[in-house]
């Protein structure tokens, strides 16, 4: 079996991002130690198509439960890949998000904006055989937190993708074009190079978007590759 | 052509409807949970616990923690995971938020030795608010002594810090439990490994 390349740290945050408060206490301080390339690593778990379930990739309707939830309908399209293009099937990606007012539905979510009684705001979805994956939902809503004074999220959703091994574990956040809070985004921000935090902002597309349904939004995910296989085609 | 990885991003504090439903009171289904081999799993039944600790030495209470083992011949499932196997299932998830102690709790058994490795032990990722990219760790067990010894893994990491991958075992009435604390930071910081 082989092994994955390495994480490319220049594509990511670094532990302690001081901006981001929360990061100063938690984020490990002493360097990583290198691990490469065992089974361990490369090995992962697989999901049947079972594990997503009925409306799971629906979150306008996995949680309704006396009408439709309000706010703007979307569908997010997108291709699992790995870093040399090659398409990552059949993998499961779970979401979660606020609702249209940016609010949550988790129990400790102080933000004085009102639940949505029809969305809950968690699915899942699974890639294809060629990498590609669609869920719908409602354009969650910017909310405020206490990281520095008038502090508010850009309007995200979480996703969390295992990939084919525990190395290409992946937890991210989709933000949205043109969304004026991501200057101001400590967590956005974490990751310093432009060019590599800018691929967590989805793109708009007329093409995927629904006539009279629901507006379309492209979002692409790149894993860590494999190491180069020999004698492939 | 060559992709740029996409960014790692924080669970944040609300992960639980969404990665940890079943566990934190929500009604939605789980993909994995707490128990990580089922009362049918061959091998020897363990509990693992421990706490996520902060630079101050708090327990973090919106931690979510995921392993990924071996089963008791030291083979990894290749089989889809399912919550609903009652043997062995190989990926465990909690969180640390339904525990007074802010503890993680797992129901598992304790691997065999994979084949390229010379000691058993169990991945361990480490996901919370506050984190940007999420942490690997390995849970080594003490009671395996001559065999870490052997371990180029933990043999590679300075002899100072060795035991912040060990976790401590304690035969208890319902069965053998071990500790596992992880320490983001201070001088019993845990090794994180670079995956
Ligand atoms: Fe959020």
């Amino acid at each position: 079996m082989s092994g994955f390349k390495p994480r490319d740290w220049s594509s990511h945050a670094p532990y302690i991002a001081p901006d981001y408060k929360s990061t100063i206490l938690r984020g490990p301080t002493k360097p990583l130690m290198s691990l490469s390339g065992g089974i361990s690593e490369a090995s992962g778990p697989v999901f049947a198509r079972a594990a997503v379930r009925d409306l799971d990739w629906d979150l306008t309707r996995n949680g309704r439960v006396n009408g439709e939830p309000i706010g703007e309908r979307i569908v997010v399209h997108g291709k699992v890949m790995d870093g040399d293009g090659r398409p990552v099937p059949h993998t499961l990606i779970e979401v979660w998000q606020a609702n249209a007012a940016g609010r949550y539905v988790h129990k400790v979510d102080q933000h004085d904006a009102p639940l949505d009684p029809n969305f809950r705001g968690s699915g899942r979805c699974m890639s294809d055989e060629n990498g590609n994956y669609v869920f719908y939902t409602i354009k969650p809503g910017a909310y405020p937190w206490g990281n520095h004074f008038n502090a508010w999220r850009p309007n995200h959703i979480h996703l969390s993708l295992f990939g084919p091994g525990f190395a290409t574990r992946l937890v991210t956040q989709m933000y949205f074009p043109g969304d004026p809070l991501l200057a101001l985004d400590p967590i956005f921000l974490g990751t310093p190079d432009e060019a590599a935090r800018n691929r967590l902002i989805s793109k708009f597309s007329i093409d995927k978007t629904e006539e009279g349904f629901a507006l379309g939004y492209q979002f692409d995910i790149v894993l860590r590759g494999r190491l180069a296989t020999p004698m492939e085609d | 052509m060559t992709y740029g990885e996409t960014p790692s991003q924080t669970v944040g504090p609300y992960f639980a409807y969404g990665l940890t439903p079943g566990q934190y009171g929500y009604d939605f289904s789980d993909i994995a949970n707490h128990i990580v081999a089922g009362p049918d799993a061959k091998g020897e039944h363990i509990r693992i616990i421990g706490q996520v600790l902060d630079g101050e030495g708090m327990p973090v209470s919106d931690a979510m923690i995921e392993i990924w083992q071996a089963d008791h011949e030291g083979v990894y499932r290749t089989e889809p995971v399912s919550i609903e196997n009652a043997g062995f299932r190989g990926l465990g998830r909690c969180g640390t938020g339904t525990d007074a102690q802010n503890r993680f709790v797992f129901e598992t058994i304790k691997p065999g030795c994979v084949v390229d490795a010379t000691a058993p032990f169990i991945n361990v990722t480490v996901f919370m608010r506050g984190m940007l990219v999420h942490a690997f760790t390995r849970l080594y067990f003490d009671d395996e002594a001559a065999a870490n010894a052997r371990c180029p893994v933990l043999q590679s990491v300075p002899a100072d810090r060795r035991d912040t991958l060990i976790a401590k075992r304690a035969d208890t009435a319902t069965g053998p439990e071990y500790c596992f604390d992880i320490h983001m930071q201070g001088n019993r910081e845990t090794v994180f490994f670079d995956v």
